[in-house]
């Protein structure tokens, strides 16, 4: 595909960067997280070389996580400040999942189904990062009490998290031209104009 | 059905039923703390028989020694100076893994076959399949299992199942110089603790009783007790234990329920794009575009 000049810049490369370096370490996570998470899912730990690996290597890629997700939280927190169209949009996302777009409120860079999952994901991620430390046996000791409470927190964050993470994943693969965006960072004029018409404008002035 | 020497009964984080034609008699190590003298000779036979050799540490200005369970002490003798009608009472209370009926480690840990349950009611860490998350520690109502700093095992007494394999009893009641420590079928063990405690009753202690905690289903250690109406007179033995709500929702229902929503965000999904198709950019506003390009 040979890209146009006039696609429009939505991610730096830096912004793109930081983003794998999260959506990578949050697989890794996913998959030695449900290892422990369920017997059903323990043949997962065999992609880490075994449980005890995947035990080990668990708590540091969360390390890894919380550290480049705090990065792209500050990128991207003011860009995510709720409107009053945001609100309009939510109240009528039914349409927009029904495959009707044509309607909907205008939209800055980000819609509000976007913003709320920037929200939710950051809580799920203070979550598991403060629930995870308490777990974490092999540096830290706390009393037992608090961590049967964070192992049940841990668990649900994480359960909520990767749901979350698989409508995040489904939306991109859903909206035509979303993930060059996270590729090499442009978007065609027409898919800004279509989906974030208001950041369409503030971007080409028209 | 292979010839094992134990059967086991229960294994962790597996779902499918374990081989369960032959019944076992039920075992339990019966403790009589109004017997023990304290000597801790069960500690040593422990170390001794488990091979097992804890490092020398200092003493903290009491009789506890080592202070506390470590992955190499799998018993210690805890010893608690209490008050009671005005004279004092020495209690001392041999503390180590309760082998309880609902094991709360077992439930709690991920590992398939890291803990099992033989159908005489000991529960047994198997290291060879421990992972080292801790979790046998968060899951146990009588703070038990230790980690290894060493290999990240988890351990904690195995009732000398090897030895109870072959028809022995534990190294620990072998050894006890005044026959505090008792070992049989659990029904035997209760019978012997009945006379026990009619005796003590008859020597003033109203409150003698067996500690067998129903809220574990029953242990295959249990105390007999002068006090057993206030337990944690002996060093915090916990009173009324059972496996903690929290632990309960962390392992319980709740889990499989979420993997079913998980799957049904991933079908959901699939049959979305199936069914709705794919949010393409309109050709109108390509063309459109392409216009004002042409201009
Ligand atoms: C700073 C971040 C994190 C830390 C420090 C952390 C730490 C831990 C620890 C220590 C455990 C126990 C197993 C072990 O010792 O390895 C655990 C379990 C788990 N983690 Fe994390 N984690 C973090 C982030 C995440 C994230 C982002 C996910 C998302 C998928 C996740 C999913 C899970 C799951 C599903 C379990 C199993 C919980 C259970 O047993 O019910 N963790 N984590
Ligand atoms: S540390 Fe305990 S819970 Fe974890 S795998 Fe080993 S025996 Fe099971
Ligand atoms: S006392 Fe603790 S370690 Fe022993 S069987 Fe019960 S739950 Fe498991």
């Amino acid at each position: 595909m040979i890209r146009n000049p006039k696609d429009l810049q939505r991610y730096t490369a830096s912004e793109r960067a930081n983003h794998w370096v999260v959506g990578i370490s949050f697989i890794l996570l996913a998959l030695s997280g449900l290892a422990f998470f369920h017997p059903a899912f323990f043949p997962l730990a065999q992609l880490f070389g075994g449980g005890v690996w995947a035990r080990i290597l668990h708590p540091f890629l969360g390390v890894l996580m919380a550290i480049s997700f705090l990065a792209i939280f500050f990128r991207f927190k003011a860009l995510n400040v709720m409107t009053p169209a945001d609100k309009e949009w939510l109240n009528r996302v039914g349409e927009m999942v029904d495959g009707n777009d044509h309607n909907m409120p205008e939209q800055g860079k980000y819609n509000g189904g976007q913003k709320m999952m920037f929200w939710a994901l950051a809580v799920c991620m203070l979550l598991l990062a403060v629930s995870g430390i308490v777990l974490w046996r092999a540096y830290f000791s706390f009393p037992v009490e608090l961590v049967r409470f964070g192992a049940v927190i841990h668990a649900a964050a994480a359960a909520v998290m990767i749901a979350l993470i698989m409508v995040h994943i489904y939306a991109a693969i859903w909206v035509k031209g979303t993930i060059r965006a996270m590729w090499y960072g442009t978007v065609t004029r027409a898919w800004a104009k279509q989906h974030h018409r208001a950041w369409y404008r503030q971007v080409t002035g028209k | 059905m292979a010839l094992q020497s134990l059967d086991i009964a229960r294994r962790s984080a597996t779902t499918t039923p374990a081989p369960g034609v032959r019944e076992t008699a039920k075992v339990a190590k019966l403790i009589d703390v109004s017997t023990c003298i304290g000597c801790k000779a069960c500690q040593v036979a422990c170390m001794e028989w488990n091979d097992l050799r804890d490092e020398v540490g200092s003493c903290a200005g009491v009789y506890d020694n080592p202070v506390d369970l470590t992955a190499k002490s799998w018993t210690v003798m805890r010893y608690a100076e209490v008050e009671e009608k005005g004279r004092l009472e020495w209690l001392i209370r041999k503390d180590g893994c309760m082998h309880c009926a609902d094991p709360g480690c077992l439930k709690a840990c991920p590992a398939p076959g890291a803990i099992v349950q033989y159908a005489n009611g000991i529960v047994d860490f198997h290291q060879e399949n421990c992972i080292g998350c801790g979790y046998c520690v968060t899951g146990c109502p009588f703070n038990i299992p230790r980690l290894s700093k060493e290999d990240s095992k988890a351990y904690k007494c195995s009732l000398c199942s090897d030895r109870v394999a072959v028809g022995q009893a534990p190294a620990c009641v072998k050894t006890c110089p005044t026959g505090a420590i008792q070992f049989g079928s659990k029904e035997q063990m209760k019978d012997v603790a009945d006379k026990r405690i009619k005796d003590l009753k008859e020597r003033g202690y109203a409150q003698a009783g067996l500690y067998d905690p129903p809220g574990v289903g029953g242990t295959h250690v249990m105390y007999v007790l002068h006090h057993a109406d206030r337990p944690e007179l002996y060093q915090g033995l916990p009173n009324d234990p059972s496996i903690s709500p929290l632990v309960s929702l962390w392992k319980g229902f709740a889990k499989p329920l979420a993997t079913l929503a998980l799957a049904g965000v991933a079908l959901g999904s699939l049959f979305h794009y199936v069914t709705k198709g794919p949010n393409e950019v309109s050709k109108e506003l390509e063309n459109e575009l392409e216009k004002e390009d042409a201009k």
